[in-house]
């Protein structure tokens, strides 16, 4: 019985001595592919947050994963003393669920706290042999389209959005052939992954498919790890501004006594350098002259938001992503 | 009624004539069911194991050398590690505490301890990861407790121990359980009759008649502790560095795209798996000579 004495006494110290004795500690808790773009981030801030800022030594520690996967841990209780997501209700998640940060917590930085954009674009195999150039396209007979599924992961509701938000101008506003349209493009989707990376894999590697809808930042690293000359991407008429919010949280950081460390990092997002790393990254970034800069990366479309198209994204939950709600009845064949 | 006997008697040749025949089979049929054997074999696993190792090495031996020794990769191998060092002694001392109880004395509430035993085999490691989270978690019982006293549980080092300990628990009491059973306790208590006190009918009597079994077990305990996925994941929090494992942090390579260091360290994975099963071949080798002894 001293053995299992020995082994509570060592997961007892192991899980008190970890925090206060080392330097402060930044966890960074954020969605499943933004490691690359993060990596270059971090060392970018800490050289900023020491020279510049005058800050102490800091370690920044990584968490990647399905976005609402990942809000589910923060809220049961992984201290991230940031989150840095694709989605909004990601973020609202831990003020509902979790209690967590206040209710108002996109007001708190600019932009609606969202650093970053991107939109939702088509990828398509070399030469694009089924002539995909619009949203029209993937409504036709025999087109097969890969999208995650909407009611799991933010990549496919950004795509579902894009798609409803198209169909909803197209006909001055009337709901009912919006419904239509995107009934007809789930009507052509083989099989709903239940994440963008999952999608991916479908689409690229097993070779399913004819386009796959996806993140422009992702269409923009897909067709670097499988080969440009394999995968096109296509730029639609029109599509839809997906935003990526970040937020520091409150309880975690009070906690950790990181709050200024946690705001410097989200603020330095916004700053020149942070958005010609987000840039370089293929997300588009919100300084006007950097996006120019980098204009030949980010062709420019017309981006419907969510709240144009939907009301915002409480309203586009209850409406079409519920249970019961408009994507269920029309994907119910 | 006489006469039915030596009838059976004069048939009996035929029957005996055919025996030979049924144990062995033409040549045909040995030789189809061999090549159906180790068809299946050769694809169901060692084409895949095959596959594992030619996609690390896809890029070289430094590439695979590089994914190894990458701090990350470092930090997830140390983790798998540490969690097996702690969870399979523990399970150790109470698989052969819950198997001596079970098989030696008869008390109340036997059968629901057997039952309890095989809880973590019954449910998926899914469940037994949210039972962490549901017990430990900011939302659960004592997450309120445990934040303000700062002490972390689930998202750290300590979740993955208990994770894979709770997994892991059965296997050696599950081994031990129908061997001591087997054996009786007449050999105890001819110990005890003799003057052994309890320490030393367990040490010289039982523990030298389960060895075999009890190794076998902890092996098996060790390759699922090594391998464990679904109850890690959900506990783990995915911290790079931090509480990634092996498994888990083959699922992150893999998607991000990096399939040269996801295959190398699967196939480290894949490695101590092969290294568990030539350990295991030979502590069952060792363990029928003992018997033939």
């Amino acid at each position: 019985m001293t053995l299992l004495r020995t082994c509570l006494l060592g997961l007892v110290l192991m899980a008190g001595a970890r925090p206060g004795l080392a330097e402060p500690v930044l966890l960074n808790v954020s969605y499943d592919v933004t490691r690359e773009f993060y990596k270059d981030y971090n060392a970018a801030f800490l050289a900023h947050w020491k020279t510049v800022s005058g800050g102490g030594p800091l370690t920044i520690n990584q968490s990647h994963g399905g976005s609402s996967k990942q809000a589910r841990s923060v809220i049961d209780g992984l201290q991230a003393d940031v989150v840095t997501m694709n989605q909004a209700p990601d973020i609202d998640i831990l003020a509902t669920a979790g209690h967590l940060i206040p209710a108002d917590w996109a007001q708190r930085l600019p932009n609606h706290s969202a650093p970053t954009t991107s939109t939702i674009l088509f990828v398509v195999r070399k030469g694009n042999p089924q002539g995909i150039h619009d949203w029209e396209d993937l409504v036709r007979r025999g087109v097969s389209v890969v999208i995650p599924n909407p009611k799991t992961s933010g990549n496919g509701r950004y795509s579902y959005l894009a798609a409803w938000g198209y169909a909803l101008r197209q006909a001055g506003g009337d709901e009912a052939k919006a419904t239509e349209f995107v009934r007809r493009l789930f009507a052509n989707v083989p099989v709903l992954d239940t994440g963008g990376r999952g999608a991916t894999t479908t689409f690229a590697q097993r070779g399913i498919g004819d386009v796959l809808l996806t993140f422009e930042n992702e269409a923009a690293l897909i067709r670097r790890e499988f080969g440009a000359d394999q995968l096109e991407v296509i730029v639609p008429s029109a599509s839809i501004l997906a935003e990526n919010p970040v937020a520091w949280v409150d309880r975690y950081v009070l906690k950790h006594g990181t709050e200024p460390v946690a705001r410097a990092y989200l603020e330095y997002l916004y700053s020149d350098e942070g958005q010609e790393l987000v840039a370089r990254h293929f997300f588009r970034p919100r300084n006007a002259a950097i996006l120019a800069k980098y204009s030949d990366r980010f062709p420019a479309i017309p981006l419907y938001t969510v709240d144009e198209v939907a009301g915002g994204w409480a309203a586009a939950q209850r409406r079409h992503f519920a249970d019961g709600g408009v994507f269920d009845q029309l994907y119910r064949k | 009624m006489a006469t039915a006997i030596p009838s059976t008697l004069v048939v009996s040749p035929a029957p005996a004539g055919m025996t030979p025949r049924a144990t062995h089979d033409p040549v045909w049929v040995r030789w189809t069911l061999t090549a159906v054997a180790l068809l299946f074999l050769l694809f169901f696993l060692v084409l895949p194991l095959a596959a594992v190792f030619t996609e690390a090495l896809r890029r070289g031996v430094g590439a695979y050398f590089a994914a190894v020794r990458e701090p990350d990769a470092l930090a997830a191998i140390r983790l798998t590690l540490l969690a097996a060092a702690i969870a399979v002694p523990s399970n150790l001392v109470f698989g052969v505490a819950a198997a001596w109880l079970i098989a030696k004395f008869q008390f109340r509430g036997k059968s629901l301890l057997t039952t309890l035993i095989d809880l973590p085999f019954a449910v998926s490691p899914v469940i037994s990861g949210l039972i962490y989270v549901l017990v430990f978690g900011l939302q659960g019982w004592f997450g309120e407790w445990l934040l303000d006293h700062d002490i972390k549980i689930i998202f750290a080092v300590p979740g993955i121990v208990l994770a894979t300990t709770f997994v892991t628990f059965p296997f050696v009491a599950r081994e031990l359980i129908p061997l001591m059973q087997a054996q009786g306790a007449d050999e105890e208590y001819a110990a005890i009759t003799l003057g052994a006190n309890g320490w030393q009918t367990f040490w010289r009597v039982t523990l030298p008649n389960i060895k075999w079994g009890l190794l076998y077990g902890v092996i098996l305990c060790n390759a699922r502790a090594m391998g464990e996925f679904g109850a890690v994941s959900v506990v783990s929090g995915h911290i790079r560095g931090e509480t990634n494992t092996m498994p888990l942090h083959v699922e992150i390579l893999y998607n991000e795209y990096n399939f040269v260091a996801a295959f190398a360290v699967a196939s480290l994975l894949a490695l101590l798996a092969i290294v568990t099963l030539v350990l295991k071949a030979l502590v069952e080798w060792r363990h029928a000579q003992s018997r033939q002894a």
